[in-house]
């Protein structure tokens, strides 16, 4: 009985795609808001229990000369762009994991460590993980950062929309509870598009006319809006199909039913007959 | 008609010079690997956020699993098409494959972050079919005992009515015997569906291997990202099954000092250039669909990692083996074997390694000495495992009997 329900819930995950709520929730970031206070980055360390310094280390703007990316003791970073924001102002750019709606991650783990909840955050179970790092292969943004000095217990380390600790109990996400000018705002990941368009669409001289997230590799949770061309501001390029749908086509065009497998051994098992036939001498 | 078909005459001793050469690699290499266990993957390897995948895997596993084609492709050769005159390099081949694979695993271990978690695929509750790695994993380790179920009967033909326990356990001399003929006799009834499971698996995951890095759409140059990698993975792991049994047949031939059959291997060499044409087709077809031809000739690093692959591991080859004069020649017979190996493993680290572009690459990932060193330690160690099964279990000098099917 027990290994029965575990063979359905087995049998449960090899289907395509994450069922997504209807309502899921998401973050939009407005670039031109943002001050690169970096109090986000500092909110993220204390919820995450990761090493970080006391808050007001993080008026420190010297971090900027250099191009940061999320680590594993950093699940956030903001990174500044000189004279790129509005009337050659800096512009400061913040990144963590944008919570793919069909991730690349989540389809490349080899036991569903990474999960894509259906209310949109990606999460990950170290419990179950054996450590390949094809998530990391995998993930078009280089987000997942790796404990590679932790010897016995590694961990794959990415921002995970604070969905235990915060979201999952009607909270906000902790980035986005301390930002002071409301730059990023968490809600239904539908209403935060509309507000986005809204946006661009009454202020056209403020921004360019993307929605950064809406639909790179098929939509992420986190989505940006920009007076800047995102791809001058550290934002990869990338086409609207999701990375998954590719290798998965593949993977269920093969193995659909062991329709293809099946067949072969049946046409081998036909040509291991034919040519032992009439060998009387075995 | 049961006669040797190939006897080791003078049965050379396990300890040679060569022997402990790679005693030495070998110890030095697990030196390294228990260093990595001790001290975790930051201090033995140059895998970052950037490059998490480095040596190990497009060598030790890729390539790996890709060399022990020669396996299925002898096995599909002999106990498929029934070709007789190949019968003395199956049991050699089957040895290369089970080895090979045993050592896949091993060095996979050696490169996972929570190696003790290896097992976790195995359970329905983490079952991801959507992941080609999964698929890789459950194939590589059914095939595995599908390899170690093959290979009893060659430990049987060695101690069949041979038995004689030492001591305590001579009482268990009657139920062994007994146990042996048992598993003789079901193994020789059965043996059939283990060579066809064997060649369906082999095409299974020969081909996820190539799925895998399809899934970085982004990342991988495209010289190498293209949808059907998974069937260049798979046709160059059936070109690569050939060589792979001539270089270590030839190898063999020379260490223990038998009869040369380069006759029969140049022979068997003649099916190379076909699937080498197969798979060089296929790869130019897709370069030219894609329209990825304007990256062969843009002078960068991954224009010259495709050429040296193509030049080293397809075209000598296919140069050298479909013509009758130079494959007859031992010297011309090895080096174009040899090629098409080490083809191979360029490709499969092309794939993994140089093709392989960070979104913010700041520096150009190569690997860390003791990467080398426990990929070295862990082939000779594989080389010594062969050498002695080779010494002790009828492989090479057996007794010409088919399978029955």
């Amino acid at each position: 009985m027990g290994v029965c329900t575990l063979s359905l819930a087995g049998v449960k995950r090899l289907q395509a795609k994450p069922e997504l709520d209807e309502n899921r929730i998401g973050v939009l970031s407005d670039l031109t808001l943002c001050i690169g206070c970096r109090k986000c980055e500092w909110a993220c360390g204390e919820i995450n229990n990761l090493p970080h310094d006391q808050i007001d280390a993080y008026d420190d703007t010297s971090v900027f000369e250099k191009f940061r990316r999320p680590s594993s003791s950093q699940f956030t970073v903001v990174n500044r762009y000189d004279e790129k924001g509005i009337d050659a102002n800096p512009l400061d750019v913040k990144v963590q994991c944008m919570h793919c709606e069909h991730p690349a991650c989540v389809s490349a783990c080899i036991v569903g460590a990474l999960e894509k909840q259906p209310s949109g955050a990606v999460t990950y179970d170290a419990w179950k993980c054996i450590g390949c790092r094809y998530c990391m292969v995998a993930c078009p943004f280089q987000v997942p950062a790796y404990e590679y000095e932790d010897t016995l217990t590694p961990r794959v380390m990415k921002c995970s929309m604070c969905f235990e600790k915060a979201v999952s109990v009607g909270k906000i996400p902790a980035c986005v509870e301390i930002c002071p000018r409301q730059a990023i705002v968490f809600g239904k990941r539908a209403d935060l598009l509309e507000v986005a368009h809204e946006r661009i669409r009454k202020n056209p001289e403020r921004y360019i006319d993307h929605v950064y997230g809406e639909y790179e590799v098929g939509g992420t949770s986190w989505v940006y809006i920009s007076n800047t061309p995102f791809s001058e501001i550290g934002f990869p390029v990338l086409p609207n199909e999701a990375p998954p749908e590719l290798t998965e086509s593949i993977q269920h065009g093969i193995f659909k039913g062991f329709t293809g497998p099946i067949l072969l051994f049946g046409l081998v098992g036909l040509l291991m007959r034919a040519n032992r036939k009439g060998q009387s001498d075995e | 008609m049961n006669k040797p078909v190939l006897t080791i005459d003078n049965r050379p001793k396990f300890l040679s010079r060569g022997t402990w050469i790679l005693i030495a690699f070998a110890g030095f290499g697990l030196f390294i690997a228990l260093v990595r266990f001790v001290f975790g993957l930051d201090a033995t390897t140059n895998l970052n956020d950037q490059y998490p995948w480095g040596l190990w895997i497009p060598i030790d596993v890729a390539t790996g699993v890709a060399l022990a084609a020669g396996g299925f492709t002898t096995a599909f050769l002999v106990h498929v098409l029934n070709v007789k005159k190949y019968h003395f390099i199956a049991r050699p081949a089957l040895l290369t494959a089970m080895l090979g694979y045993t050592f896949v695993a091993l060095g996979l271990l050696v490169d996972l972050g929570r190696y003790y978690n290896i097992w976790h695929p195995l359970l329905p509750s983490m079952w991801q079919g959507n992941s080609a790695l999964f698929e890789v994993g459950m194939c590589v380790m059914t095939y595995l005992i599908v390899l170690y179920i093959e290979f009893i009967p060659i430990v049987i033909e060695r101690f069949k009515e041979k038995v004689n326990l030492p001591g305590v356990f001579s009482r268990l001399n009657k139920f062994t015997k007994w146990f042996i003929r048992f598993l003789d006799k079901i193994l020789s009834k059965t043996m059939w569906f283990f060579i066809i499971m064997g060649v369906v698996l082999s095409c299974m995951h020969q081909s996820s291997l190539g799925t895998m890095m399809a899934i970085a759409t982004t990342k991988l140059h495209p010289l190498w990202h293209t949808p059907i990698l998974p069937l260049l993975f798979l046709l160059s792991a059936f070109a690569v099954g050939f060589p792979m049994v001539i270089v270590e047949s030839m190898i063999s031939a020379r260490s223990f000092k038998l009869k040369s059959e380069v006759n029969v291997l140049s022979e068997l060499a003649k099916y190379v250039p076909f699937l080498l044409w197969v798979y060089l087709s296929a790869k130019v077809l897709d370069i030219i669909n894609r329209g990825a031809y304007v990256y062969l000739i843009d002078n960068s690093v991954e224009c010259w990692a495709f050429w040296v692959e193509m030049i080293i591991g397809v075209i000598i080859p296919v140069i050298i083996f479909t013509r009758r004069r130079l494959r007859s020649k031992p010297i011309y017979l090895f080096s174009g074997a040899l090629m098409t190996v080490i083809g191979v493993a360029i490709n499969r680290y092309n794939v993994f390694i140089v093709g392989y572009k960070p979104v913010y690459a700041d520096y150009y990932y190569t690997p860390a000495w003791t990467e080398f060193a426990v990929t070295i330690g862990l082939i000779s160690l594989l080389i010594l495992v062969y050498r002695f099964i080779v010494l002790n279990l009828p492989v090479i000098d057996h007794l010409e009997e088919p399978v029955n099917a």
